[in-house]
């Protein structure tokens, strides 16, 4: 006889299970072949071919099997190697597909660093009642709420609906309850106002009914099948929220209670009905309450031994006994298994009497078993409820936190979720729910009466122990009692965390690391909490309380939340008309928001360095061209312009004349610089006023709310129209030349066109242009503004027009050499928010006959303050070195032991082709008084001598930027 | 993500909008005339209760006006901030 390749697979005709096993499927575990069915997991699928034991625990390598059937496994983690490698899944949760290939893992899986080239993307939709979990009150509550009218979305991790009865073997109207789940599961799929999300899990529940839910999509199939997104991310707002999202059962806590062949009793009957495996042939039941008793009848059903159940009870209900004798099992009442014995995985138990006050009692005995199942009770899924603002209380009755009165716009949470562990119960009120739910939404309907139910009705209230008492030693010393498997920390971790002062949950969680895992104690917090609450002799787990559940439910992988927001499609990229001619010119671009800008235009190989001093040298010697299309330009119009302008500029605008241009500051209420940029008056109640490149939408923002909110009075409309114009910046002595030729009909002259002046012509290419006579480089400058979409002509005339004159393109790398030569700052590089333009030197700008917006705070005492941080230039002494911008500056005299005193940082720093050297832009405490001193800046652990000086370097006198003399 | 009612546009979520602190905080008619408490009380002090806060906020992404509503601080329950109690404040 060949042996079976899934040895501890159950006859069909003893459980048929919700596998198809006509069909084999093979995958590949830590390099074995594993046989299973569709409908397998990779734990389920492990357990029929015999394989209890998984990878070693993650400190201590201690042998581990697999101990749940859910999401809270703490022992069976997996890392998949086909496709894209993916870790810490928890192998009973993955449903197996030809090819799967794993390996187990202790506790550390790794991330792949091959790129994730599966889709993943994003729906966003609304639903009037949403329901979280698809068991027997989930599946009531949609019911009822998709009878009335309401549009439903049903969420359930699982690959089936029903909840846990499928592990079971209730009945519903006569019938088993697998078969209303079908006829459930039928009406709402036939009802199009139902969407069920199956393989999705409700990830977090946020304010106002908002849940992300993340439904896996392709991941059951093979690589090769799978098309479309590998997982969608849903964002739901509902109107109504349901809760029925189940319990988790707790573990047991005492000796070597890790080792492989310990499974939750709850998973051993998933395993036994819903996979049709039998985890163990003599099993051992030990239970603090009812449920685990239909573990022992599902076992002795299948054939198995259960020579033991241990019940904590002193009394256990007769009925269940009687029930369980008749079938064939020992029940050992008022006892405790003290000790899992074998090694690794379990050959049998010591079980010990344990008497009213929780000590043992009598002398242990041994009873052999290769499985042993545990219930320590249940842990109502309160994680959401919780989540979303909902606080939880300790139920003595049911042995654990349940949803508190909810209030206001809080989930209903119904069923096993509130601590209601019987069937008909779970109906009730999830029709209850449901109807009310419905309601509320604006669909009206009642529930309907709850059929007659044959089913697992727990009646005898748990005795739950929190840690069992060990046979010889102290709490101190039982380090073999795991509170947490998956952390592998124990009773003494936790016994340790009390003894260094800690009280809290939180600090005990923290220090012993429970509950940090992939399970997010779901499975060991509860017990860490009962045994903290022993220790520290509170009088019942609710004083202990309980740490934060926080999103997400269970693990995610990142790439869900990057959804297609990834790659080109990460933020939007903005262009200028003229992109296509700075690509063909092989510009390097940087990003200014979401601006590509060109940042220089290396030719034949040029480093940075070289084609920066390059264009620079064009600039101050012969005519440069750069694209500022990108400077924000937002139009102020109406008859209070003026008035508005004097407000929110540091500087009068009211007296500008039509036709001229002036360079304003803005602050904040803070007296902080806040943009910078020059506006041209248009008209009486007209100007332009362009903004930094990257200030653009934070300026119309800041015009706006200030005209609706503290001057609502004032007739002013503001526009952004960035998008409406393209510019050109014309620099240099030959600038004049190319934009008499670029624009014919325009009186260039220095008499005619006068600096600070604009001008409407039309260009020798037909194009109709504002010209305006600004500078930002101090250099002799004009800037063509057109429309748009003439962005690529103006661009290709002006260069065009140059070409003799060897125009040549420049970008922001060199704009930025170019203004730090004459000191001109730029907000956010040279200022950060604390920086006035007091403290800029800039005075001049800053009117005194007027109020505007921030002016008070420049007399507050902080800003008169001697040591205030001052624009400065900075010049290294040995004329080379480059000063790293951010690099602090330091007295020279300082010591160097920390702390060291600083007294400013760099801002700018470059190389200079007009000066032949390096230089810099800082700020600098008191430095106005400083001029001349010498500092230090440390960088890499040499220190580089700077001068410190004033910010202008280049043409002092300002007689650049009129060009040349005429004739 | 919150949902909040917009007076000219309805219901939308939180991200349509950017958030104005403390309603109510009226730019000094003469901020020469403060003292330097006054003027720092202004810039820097506003209210966190626990509990109902009138605040403001913009619809950024929409019709980019700004209104207050009263939020409850601690449960981010929002309601309306009505006129009528506006003008008795
Ligand atoms: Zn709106």
């Amino acid at each position: 006889m060949t042996s079976s390749p899934n040895p501890h697979r159950l006859n069909a005709s003893v459980r048929s299970g919700r596998i198809d096993r006509a069909r084999a499927i093979d995958c590949t575990v830590d390099g074995r072949r594993v046989r299973g069915h569709p409908g397998d997991t990779l734990a389920s699928a492990l357990l029929a071919c015999g394989i209890t034991e998984v990878g070693p625990s993650i400190h201590r390598g201690r042998a581990r099997g697999v101990f749940t059937a859910d999401c809270t496994e703490p022992n069976a983690l997996v890392q998949r190697l086909d496709g894209c490698p993916e870790p810490m899944l928890p192998a009973t949760e993955l449903e197996i597909y030809e090819g799967l290939e794993v390996r187990t893992l202790s506790g550390v899986g790794w991330l792949s660093g091959q790129r994730d080239t599966a889709g993943y993307d994003k729906k966003f939709v609304r639903s009037d009642v949403v329901v979280v979990g698809a068991g027997p009150a989930g599946l009531a509550a949609s019911l009822v709420a998709a009878r009335g009218g309401a549009r439903v979305m049903l969420i359930d991790q699982h690959r089936e609906l029903g909840g846990t009865l499928p592990d079971g073997q209730a009945h519903v109207s006569g019938h088993p309850a697998t078969e209303w789940v079908g006829r459930a599961a039928r009406e709402l799929a036939e009802n199009e106002n139902v969407r069920i999300l199956t393989r999705s899990v409700a990830l977090g529940c946020y304010d106002h009914n908002y849940l992300l839910v993340a439904e896996r999509r392709a991941e059951h199939l093979p690589v090769w099948r799978s098309s479309g997104p590998r997982q969608r991310l849903w964002h739901v707002r509902a109107g109504q929220v349901v809760l029925a999202t189940g319990a988790h059962e707790r573990p047991l806590v005492f000796a070597d209670n890790d080792r492989p062949g310990v499974m939750l009793a709850s998973a051993v009957r998933s395993y036994v009905n819903r996979y049709a495996v039998l985890p163990g042939r003599e099993g051992v039941v030990f239970t603090t309450s009812d449920s685990a008793y239909a573990t022992a009848l599902d076992l002795l059903s299948c054939g198995a031994r259960v020579p033991a159940i241990v019940d904590t009870r002193a009394e256990p209900p007769a009925r269940l006994v009687e029930q369980v004798r008749a079938a064939g099992a020992q029940v050992y009442p008022g006892s405790v298994v003290t000790a899992a014995t074998g090694e690794p995985g379990v050959t049998g138990v010591r079980i010990a009497g344990l008497d009213g006050n929780g000590s043992l009692t009598g002398t242990p005995v041994e009873v052999g078993c290769d499985l042993l199942a545990v219930s320590g009770g249940w842990n109502p899924a309160v994680q959401l409820f919780a989540q979303s603002g909902g606080t939880v209380r300790w139920d003595p009755v049911v042995a654990g936190f349940v949803p508190d009165s909810p209030g206001g716009r809080s989930a209903r949470v119904v069923g096993a979720a509130r601590g209601t562990y019987d069937l008909a119960g779970c109906l009730a009120q999830g029709f209850a729910a449901g109807a009310e739910a419905a309601t509320v939404a604006g669909f009206r309907v009642a529930p309907p009466a709850v059929p007659q139910v044959d089913g697992d009705r727990p009646v005898g209230r748990p005795r739950p122990v929190w840690a069992v008492p060990d046979e010889s030693r102290p709490r101190r010393e039982c380090t073999e009692h795991f509170v947490d498997l998956q952390r592998d920390a124990t009773v003494a971790d936790v016994h340790a965390a009390t003894e260094t002062g800690m009280r809290s949950v939180q600090h005990v969680k923290r220090y012993t690391t429970v509950s940090t895992g992939v399970e997010q104690g779901k499975s060991s917090g509860v017990n860490t909490i009962g045994v903290l609450a022993e220790t520290l002799a509170a009088s019942s787990p609710g004083e202990v309380g309980t740490t934060t559940f926080r999103p997400p439910y269970t693990p995610v992988p990142l790439a869900l939340f990057a959804g297609r927001t990834r790659g080109p499609l990460y933020d939007p990229v903005r262009t200028t008309p003229m992109h296509t001619r700075h690509e063909q010119a092989g510009a390097v671009f940087e990003d200014v928001g979401q601006w590509k800008r060109a940042r220089y235009y290396p030719k034949n190989g040029e480093d940075m360095e070289t084609a920066v001093l390059r264009e620079c040298a064009a600039a101050r010697t012969g005519v440069a061209l750069q694209d500022v299309s990108t400077l924000g330009r937002i139009e102020v119009v109406g008859s209070d312009a003026p008035v508005f302008l004097d407000r929110v500029y540091t500087n009068k605008f009211s007296n500008l004349p039509v036709g001229k241009a002036r360079y304003g500051v803005m602050c904040g209420a803070d007296g902080m610089v806040l943009d910078d940029g020059v506006s041209l008056r248009l008209a009486e109640d007209r100007y332009l006023m362009s903004t930094t490149t990257g200030g653009a939408a934070k300026v119309l923002d800041w015009l706006e709310e200030w005209l609706q909110t503290e001057w609502p009075k004032l007739d002013v409309y503001c526009t952004s129209v960035t998008e409406q114009w393209a510019a050109v910046a014309v620099v240099g002595p030959d600038s004049r030349t190319v934009v008499g030729r670029l624009a014919p009909e325009l009186d260039v002259s220095a008499e005619g066109f006068g600096f600070m002046r604009f001008a409407e012509t039309v260009l020798r290419n037909g194009v109709p242009a504002r010209v305006a006579r600004v500078s930002f480089s101090g250099e002799l400058a004009f800037e063509v503004n057109v429309a748009r979409w003439y962005g690529q002509a103006l661009w290709d005339a002006a260069m065009e027009a140059g070409r003799d004159l060897g125009i040549t393109p420049y970008g922001t790398e060199t704009m930025h050499v170019l203004r730090a030569e004459k000191g001109f700052v730029i907000v956010g590089q040279d200022t950060d928010g604390t920086v006035t333009p007091l403290d800029l030197g800039m005075n001049w700008a800053v009117s005194r006959s007027k109020d505007f917006i921030g002016k008070r705070s420049l007399s507050r005492p902080e800003m008169l303050r001697a040591d205030r941080k001052h624009l400065v230039g900075l010049l290294p002494v040995d004329g080379h070195s480059l000063l790293p911008e951010g690099a602090h500056l330091v007295d020279q005299r300082a010591p160097r032991r920390p702390p060291v005193p600083m007294l400013g940082h760099v801002t700018s720093s470059y190389r200079s082709a007009a000066l032949g050297r390096t230089f810099a832009l800082g700020l600098v405490s008191g430095g106005r008084e400083r001029v001349g001193e010498v500092l230090r800046a440390p960088v890499g652990g040499t220190d580089i001598e700077v001068e410190v000086t004033t910010p202008v370097f280049y043409d002092e006198e300002g007689v650049r930027r009129d060009g040349a003399a005429q004739g | 993500m919150l949902l909040i009612r917009c007076p000219w546009c309805g219901d939308r979520d939180e991200v349509e909008f950017r958030y104005g602190g403390q309603a109510d905080v009226d730019y000094p008619a003469d901020p020469e005339r403060l003292d330097d408490t006054a003027w720092g009380n202004y810039l820097f002090v506003r209210a966190n209760p626990l509990g109902t806060l009138t605040e403001r906020w913009v619809h950024t992404a929409g019709c980019r006006r700004w209104f207050s509503v009263v939020r409850d601080t601690a449960t981010n329950e929002m309601s309306p901030d009505i006129p009528s109690r506006r003008e008795s404040r």
